[in-house]
């Protein structure tokens, strides 16, 4: 049967008018910010610089689409059309008349639509797990920066053990299907999101031990709330059902904090051991405040720039991760549609069609392209003060 | 200076002991046990008959015992025939003993991979020959790129050339290399047809028409890393006393740059392209398999995907080894290039 097609400038004007949603909520948040970007501190300083502006522009497109991907796509990223087959970008659905605007892949999926979904694959996993990491390298970072000696070379010999694994190998001993069937993911599981509970009890704790009314809160609210997500993430036994999640994408996910949490400890452990020999932690001491009270308000604090801009490089970093993941056929569903899974499924056949393979291609490369570009225009900024 | 290498070098024998024992753990875990012995036995295998495969050939043994085999500090045995007490190699085809020694890794013997069906050493080394000269040619394209760019950038900072060369090296980092394998692939090899969208035909012999894609594609992602720090070096350095003190001497820009400026901006990159091997391991994997080239990426994959024991544990030791080598060589370098660390 031959297909009708819309012409290529018919597609573009397709591509932006499926995004209206991101458009309209990108003008609600970004013009707003332009004009008071006096008021907005290190966030509006951002719209000072072309590359911030063009950072922040790529990071929200994603993220809006990743919100909005329902709204956007026009097909079920799964639905097969048989007709639709390797079809080229702008071909129309005899049934629906609906366009496949970036063409049917092998499976005759619609690309368009695939790629939309993926996005919110990746920003859901890739910036959970950098926010994961984050809590393990700070916990663990502090300490060995603060007080050095026996803990630091413990922590650091075993940060240094798992930084010498190539990724690669590590990826394809601890995400397998095998793997799933022992407790191995489930204990580390449980021993990783162990720690963003232990840092926000320790933090209240140092704050506010002297003052118990807001202490009892404080802690209430994050033993409860802690305790229900990791009741939800590691034992799947969330008792309002509302925290789930598949085992094979615990298994990345818990495979990709391993990955990422060493790097983060090495950052915040060179800052500790920077920072703590300046003039107001010495203040701190001599006031007999505790050693964790100086660590989580005195020098956390003062970490912050170097972290922000590290923490925007790691999520641009543990998205590759992600798309090697799929790249490699590791831990993700074969036909979910997330980048790295895409790529690798359209690169096998790119001698005889390559419309499949661009656009997850272009959208990985943009929002780690736009993480980039966020990072050097923060710590541009963070460096003219 | 001697002491600090005698300790890195003990500290690196025992991350390599902790890592072999854990990928030794890994690879032994039950499923992955099982998953062996059906790929190893004939079709439609029963349970029983797979774990009497298991026991037979050692893999039930004790799990320090056979660490200790593998290591070469407790001697391998033979399959002993429970009838006839005939013993036989466990695995024929790689040379097996038939009577009990210490072979293993210390004694230079790598074990036996079941997935090539021949000896470890006989799959690994030609594979790592082939690799070496990728990494050979990806680093003779790498590094002068690399540092021409920084250079280039970091030489006048805040100018166009600085923020043209800054935006593209940032680009380059952004661009893993399954991503910019394929829009090379498409470019160079489906739509101008110049390039080969393949490597295997390299065993016949290494072109610029079948090896340019590989290369390039294995370079781009280091290249930007390597620019921005070459970038970062020189910018401090040209903020430096001395540079401003040459330039008032009444020397030219160039002289300036290429007789003062470089030598000391070139400390720093030293040390990030050494530490660059790490992260080109994981291109490596990516790119061999992408462009069907049978290198050390490639029989790690393999090795991986089929349960070999003992070739993945080979090539673990390989790339954990080249890891930590490579970061003492460059914590030794940096000391030697830099006369104020050399001299305390």
């Amino acid at each position: 049967m031959q297909l009708e097609f819309i012409s290529v400038f018919g597609i573009i004007t397709g591509v932006i008018a499926r995004f209206w949603p991101v458009w309209i909520a990108l003008a609600v948040i970004m013009v707003p910010s332009y004009v008071y970007k006096k008021k907005l501190g290190l966030y509006g300083q951002l719209y000072d610089s072309g590359v911030g502006i063009a950072g922040l522009l790529i990071c929200l497109f994603w993220l809006f689409t990743a919100i909005f991907a329902s709204t956007i796509s026009p097909f079920n990223p799964l639905q097969q059309l048989v007709v639709m087959k390797d079809a080229l970008p702008g071909a129309i659905d005899p049934d629906t008349h609906k366009v496949f605007l970036f063409g049917g892949d092998k499976l005759a999926r619609d690309v368009f639509s695939r790629m939309v979904y993926g996005s919110q694959i990746v920003l859901i996993i890739a910036p959970a797990a950098t926010g994961f990491a984050l809590m393990v390298g700070i916990t663990l970072g502090l300490p060995a920066g603060y007080y050095g000696g026996r803990i630091d070379s413990v922590l650091s010999f075993l940060a240094n053990l798992v930084l010498a694994f190539p990724v690669i190998l590590l990826f394809y001993l601890l995400v397998t299907p095998g793997i799933m069937d022992t407790p191995i993911p489930y204990a580390m599981a449980g021993l990783f999101f162990l720690f963003p509970i232990i840092f926000f009890v320790v933090l209240f704790w140092t704050r506010f031990k002297n003052r118990p009314d807001r202490l009892y809160v404080l802690l209430a609210i994050t033993l409860i709330l802690g305790g229900w997500i990791y009741a939800g993430l590691v034992f799947d036994a969330d008792p309002l059902g509302i925290v789930h999640i598949a085992p094979n994408q615990l298994n990345i996910f818990v495979a990709v904090v391993f990955a990422s949490s060493p790097g983060v400890f090495r950052i915040v452990r060179g800052l500790v051991m920077d920072i703590k020999t300046r003039d107001y932690v010495a203040a701190a001491q001599t006031r007999g405040e505790s050693p964790w009270y100086i660590m989580l308000w005195e020098i956390l604090p003062n970490a912050r720039g170097p972290l922000i801009v590290d923490t925007c490089l790691r999520i641009g970093y543990t998205t590759i991760l992600l798309g090697t993941l799929g790249y490699f056929g590791l831990g993700l569903a074969p036909e979910s549609p997330d980048w790295g899974t895409a790529i690798k499924d359209a690169s096998r056949l790119l001698r005889a069609v390559i419309h499949p393979a661009l656009p997850p291609t272009i959208a990985l490369m943009s929002f780690v392209l736009g993480l980039n570009l966020l990072a050097d225009s923060l710590r541009e900024q963070s460096m003219k003060d | 200076m001697l002491t600090f290498i005698f300790r890195r070098l003990g500290t690196m024998v025992l991350t390599m002991l902790c890592l072999t024992l854990v990928v030794f753990f890994l690879i032994n875990l039950d499923p992955n046990l099982k998953k062996l012995a059906i790929s190893q036995t004939e079709m439609h295998t029963s349970a029983e008959q797979l774990e009497q495969w298991l026991v037979t050939h050692g893999y039930r043994e004790n799990f320090f015992v056979r660490y200790g085999q593998w290591l070469g500090v407790i001697k391998k045995q033979p399959i002993i025939n429970p009838q006839t007490g005939e013993a036989t190699q466990r695995f024929p085809f790689c040379d097996d003993p038939t009577e009990p020694v210490y072979s293993g890794v210390l004694e230079g013997d790598f074990g036996c991979s079941t997935k090539f069906r021949t000896a470890v050493a006989k799959k690994l080394f030609p594979a790592l020959g082939a690799t070496g000269i990728l990494m050979f040619w990806v680093l003779v394209v790498m590094i002068p790129v690399s540092l021409l760019i920084g250079i280039l950038a970091g030489m006048r900072e805040g100018s166009r050339t600085d923020r043209t060369l800054s935006v593209a090296s940032i680009a380059s980092t952004a661009t893993p290399e399954y991503v910019s394998g394929v829009i090379f692939t498409v470019i160079f090899a489906t739509w101008l047809g110049w390039l080969n969208g393949s490597a295997a035909s390299t065993r016949n012999g290494i072109t610029l028409y079948n090896f340019t894609l590989p290369v390039i594609t294995l370079a781009i992602y280091g290249i930007g890393y390597i620019a921005r720090m070459t970038r970062a070096s020189m910018v401090e350095v040209m903020t430096q006393q001395y540079i401003r003190t040459a330039r008032l001497k009444g020397l030219s820009f160039r002289s300036v740059v290429i007789k003062h400026a470089l030598r000391n901006a070139l400390i720093a990159p030293f040390t990030v392209i050494m530490l660059q091997f790490p992260w080109l391991l994981t291109g490596v994997v990516v790119v061999e398999i992408m462009f069907r080239y049978q290198g050390f990426g490639y029989t790690l994959v393999e090795a991986a995907s089929n349960n070999d024991i003992d070739l993945l544990l080979s090539c673990s030791l390989v790339s954990v080894f080249i890891v930590l080598i490579t970061q003492l060589i460059s914590d030794v370098g940096y000391a030697f290039l830099n006369p104020r660390i050399r001299v305390q």
